[in-house]
């Protein structure tokens, strides 16, 4: 399988050279449009876990982009249009911004950026007449309070997954929760987007609790766990442990037997292996043949954004990156992410609208948004900010 | 994809018949073969009875279906085993297995009765087979994730459709070739040959669009989109292709919006929108095409259409994921 990709790939060359000798005969000759991404990747260290035992891989995102770019150059070989990608993975978010200007300098004007917050804050800044994709950050701020002009959002906000999630528990009646949150910043601001999304789909959380881990010493955390979830009853229990700390012990070892959902459970996502249908099946294919493991949701993100890039392009047949962006917050480009729905950009925060798959380890369960949602104009836009919801301008 | 009306054999009532009534019970119904895509089997529905009256188990993950001009062999595109799978109608046993290259989808067979054009969706290419040898005659880099599959009726054109790269493919089959490309709306799924060869029909399913391209100039002439009341534009997702013989009527399965719609194939009005099961998929014509067949893959059944009357008569259960839909008389 890995043999081939390679082989396959020099194969479509030497085709396309042979293509564009073919057509150069036929058609007056036009000047091949170059379309150069830079794809820029700075993720902080997570810190001591206690369930390290499943590594994340360590090129997510990256995997997604290379795909991409190999998928846009089989349509772009037939337009005249080539498409590369200019990959940096950096330790430091210093280094990250002294990266993006070097690409810049080199006449880069869209970069895929897999990044915190706070980094792509500082890129949008540096970089104002550049096009960004955020597929690292799935930050709330960034697309209701603290907008970013020359961003769009491939990645689902935590806003977006945490109503995808709520849905579904009001789907299945489950109507009573207790939430458990880690100690970290991100796990602060996933539990914020948990309650936001219950307020809004009217469940009840009956208590809230913090993992400290000053548990009693002579117990190991799944032993800790019933007596620790231990409250007023509850339907579920939602986790908000971002990096993967303790929340895989939760499962099993609840107080009342009861499903467990949000960071570990079942997790709304991006992405996921089991997502299958609509031709995702073949975009598994393609990636697991390239990356040799699963694709996951900052894969998919930096795909869908290149994608995007490469769709815009091939529609307006330049790449200039307002133009880009125009063409992507209007209505006329619909997008193809494999999720069954035409994928598009909200024009009032430039997050990009999707269905929410909701999965456990080896089953997709369901998708968000759920029947019976309903919304004026588009029932994704039931998941995450909404435009009345939005305080700053765009772009 | 062309029908099978005017090639209803001689031989069919002296040499089948007898096999087909031992097997149905039923002597001269016609038959509906459809693939299940996720029970890697063929459902058999008698058309009289609307019952189906037979499972026979195929290779993995079975989608796209074709008969032999004569109506006696059926070719399977077994994806997940890698090969297209011949199927003797009469005996119903698979009688050989063709090198198809990986993950057949879509294929159509050349007017020639000969040659088999298949999609090999996985690895952006075209597959041409022989059917009576058995060999390879070519295989043609297309775009990938290469789909729906047609043959022009004069034979002169192989058209392929590429669902990421969003492009018609046009391969010259005298010399199996690629020679022109058209863009079209987003992941285009289907094409279809009008009867006399001078009119393409391309399903978009993300676009929501069909296209119809004149042959001779490979020009785009119409853009068809779709509005059904209560049913969100995103849910509009056009896939299977089906144009009476009479030249009246398109007929253009709408996916998740789960409705067929009915186009004026001369005006390119659209007539109609007929409710159907979840996620349509394909469709197929009757012999005398009174009736038309839509897969339905979410709710695993195939609707009953009335050309005449334009109304859904039945829904009838299959396997899991109906995919691939023909007909044998």
């Amino acid at each position: 399988m890995h043999q081939s990709a390679p082989l396959a790939l020099t194969c479509l060359l030497a085709l396309a050279t042979a293509l564009c000798s073919a057509f150069a005969s036929a058609a007056p000759p036009e000047q091949q449009l170059q379309v150069r991404i830079g794809y820029l990747s700075y993720r902080p260290d997570p810190g001591p876990l206690l369930s390290n035992i499943i590594p994340e891989p360590a090129d997510a995102g990256l995997q997604g982009a290379e795909l991409a770019v190999v998928d846009s150059n089989s349509t772009g070989r037939f337009l005249k249009q080539a498409f590369t990608l200019a990959s940096t993975h950096v330790d430091s978010p210093e280094a990250l911004l002294l990266a993006a200007k070097a690409q810049h300098d080199q006449g880069l004007r869209l970069f895929v950026v897999n990044a915190p917050a706070a980094s792509l804050r500082a890129l949008s800044a540096a970089l104002p007449d550049s096009l960004l994709f955020n597929a690292g950050s799935p930050d709330d701020s960034l697309r209701s309070s603290q907008c970013l002009g020359n961003v769009l959002h491939s990645l689902p906000s935590r806003a977006m997954l945490a109503d995808a999630l709520a849905q579904f528990l009001v789907l299945r009646k489950w109507q009573r929760a207790l939430l458990v949150v880690g100690q970290t910043e991100d796990d602060q601001a996933y539990a914020a987007a948990l309650r936001r999304a219950v307020k809004r789909f009217g469940v009840q959380l009956v208590a809230e609790k913090t993992w400290r881990f000053d548990n009693d010493q002579r117990r190991s955390a799944q032993a800790d766990m019933p007596l620790f979830t231990q409250t007023a009853e509850y339907d579920v229990v939602l986790v908000a442990d971002e990096r993967g700390d303790f929340g895989e012990y939760l499962p099993y070892q609840t107080w009342y037997p009861r499903p467990v959902a949000g960071t570990q459970g079942l997790t709304p996502t991006g992405w996921h292996k089991t997502v299958e249908t609509f031709g995702a099946a073949q975009l598994q294919k393609r990636f697991e043949a390239q990356a040799g493991r699963w694709m996951n949701d900052r894969d998919f993100a930096a795909w869908m954004a290149v994608r995007s890039i490469a769709s815009a392009v091939s529609k307006l047949r330049q790449a200039e990156p307002r133009a880009l962006q125009q063409l992507l917050l209007s209505d006329q480009l619909p997008l193809d992410g494999f999720k069954g729905r035409k994928l598009s950009y909200r024009p009032w925060n430039g997050e990009l609208r999707q269905p929410i798959p909701l999965v456990q380890p080896r089953a997709l369960v369901s998708t968000s948004p759920q029947e019976g949602f309903l919304h004026p104009f588009n029932e994704m836009d039931s998941l995450g900010f909404d435009k009345p919801e939005v305080t700053c301008g765009y772009p | 994809m062309r029908r099978p009306l005017c090639y209803r054999p001689v031989l069919f009532p002296t040499l089948l018949a007898g096999a087909l009534a031992l097997a149905t019970g039923h002597a001269s119904a016609a038959t509906a073969w459809v693939s299940n895509e996720k029970d890697n089997s063929l459902s058999l529905i008698d058309l009289q009875s609307l019952e189906v009256t037979e499972t026979l188990p195929v290779g993995q993950r079975p989608r796209g279906l074709l008969l032999s001009h004569d109506n006696k062999r059926l070719y399977i595109c077994a994806s997940d085993s890698d090969r297209v799978q011949v199927m003797d109608v009469a005996t119903r046993k698979i009688i050989k297995e063709l090198p198809s290259g990986k993950d057949p989808e879509q294929f159509a067979l050349h007017p020639n009765d000969r040659w088999l054009y298949v999609s090999n969706e996985d690895d952006a290419l075209v597959t041409v087979i022989d059917t009576e040898t058995d060999k390879v005659l070519g295989q043609i880099n297309v775009g990938i994730e290469p789909e729906g599959m047609a043959v022009s009726p004069d034979g002169k054109w192989a058209v392929n459709t590429s669902e990421t790269t969003n492009m018609l493919h046009w391969i010259d089959t005298s010399t199996q070739t690629l020679a022109d490309s058209t863009l079209v709306d987003q992941r285009p799924r289907f094409v279809e040959f009008n009867q006399d060869g001078s009119r393409l029909w391309a399903s978009a399913e993300i676009g929501g669009t069909v296209t119809i391209l004149d042959v001779a100039t490979r020009q785009v002439l119409k853009t068809l989109n779709f509005q059904i009341k209560g049913v969100h534009p995103d849910k509009v997702q056009p896939v299977g292709i089906k144009l009476s013989a009479d030249g009246q009527y398109a007929f253009v399965a709408l996916g998740p919006a789960n409705h067929v719609a009915v186009i004026d194939a001369k005006t390119y009005e659209v007539l109609d929108y007929l409710l159907v099961g979840r996620r349509v998929w394909q469709l197929a014509f009757t012999p005398d095409q009174s009736q038309l067949l839509a897969t339905n893959g979410v709710s695993g059944d195939v609707s009953v259409i009335d050309t005449k009357t334009l109304k859904v008569l039945k829904s009838v259960k299959v396997g899991r994921y109906p995919w691939g839909v023909v007909v044998t008389p």
